[in-house]
């Protein structure tokens, strides 16, 4: 029950700054409900659309990262289907992304410690290692 | 090296082998009949008046020298890079870009199309 979701959704331009706000709260209450958490939320502000959605040219676009289970995005999109100034949603999984990004990360700075404090270990190791083989 | 075991083994009998020759023979035969080719028609020459047949530049993958991991569905300049003025997605024999990250590419812009950050068709106000 671990999974990440990033849910980008765009609401309609006229909408109130309270609106949104309350919007993004119903949200997260319909998270913890079903046991998740509401790690970060974002306004991305006012943006012109690539094309035109239901008739509008600009939209305001809102960000949520949340953790939980499978069946939350499905309760979330619901949510958001209904909801009438939301305009269009995207919903993408990042944990996996995520865990592959951690595991570049974590190659990188492994790299980078060994290469910081090479010689006293490896040359302790090289003739320690090297002197059986020429013998053998 | 067919050849050789062959003449080895039959040295006796000079008109077997030869019977024997264009059947096994067809193949260093051909390689000495045609005239070696030149590697690539004029594009390892140089870039500029050669053929443009081939390899027209040594396009790198920019997000390997640069490092990029993550390709962002959000960064729409990035990706704006790599879409043509049609809102098709560029071929990387174009851009140069390596194949994992031409996927990876490919599919943040098909994401950034999707939440009308980027067009599907037309250009991009």
């Amino acid at each position: 029950m671990n999974r990440t979701y990033e849910l980008m959704f765009i609401v309609r331009p006229d909408m109130l700054e309270e609106d949104q706000d309350k919007l993004i709260s119903t949200l997260e209450t319909a998270v913890t409900a079903t046991g998740g958490s509401l790690k970060k939320s974002e306004k991305l502000g006012k943006r012109r659309l690539a094309y035109s959605v239901r008739k509008f040219h600009d939209g305001i676009y809102i960000l949520l990262t949340v953790e939980g289970g499978g069946g939350l995005i499905h309760e979330l999109e619901r949510r958001l289907r209904v909801t009438e100034p939301v305009i269009k949603f995207l919903t993408v999984r990042i944990d996996e992304e995520q865990k592959r990004l951690d595991k570049i990360k974590a190659i990188k700075d492994a790299r980078r410690k060994t290469s910081a404090a090479p010689p006293p270990v490896e040359a302790a190791a090289e003739p320690a290692g090297e002197a059986p083989a020429a013998t053998a | 090296m067919a050849d050789e075991t062959r003449a080895s083994e039959t040295p006796r009998a000079p008109t077997s082998s030869g019977g024997d020759r264009p059947s096994m023979g067809d193949r260093p035969d051909r390689g000495e009949r045609r005239p070696p080719r030149p590697g690539g028609p004029g594009g390892r020459e140089g870039s500029g008046p050669g053929g443009r047949k081939f390899f027209r530049r040594k396009k790198v993958c920019k997000f390997c020298t640069e490092k990029i991991d993550a390709i962002n569905y959000k960064d729409v300049r990035l990706l704006a890079q790599f879409v043509a003025e049609s809102g098709k997605i560029v071929p990387r024999r174009l851009t140069g870009v390596c194949t994992p990250h031409q996927r990876r590419l490919s599919l943040a812009i098909k994401l950034a199309r999707n939440i009308a950050l980027l067009p599907f068709a037309g250009r991009a106000s």
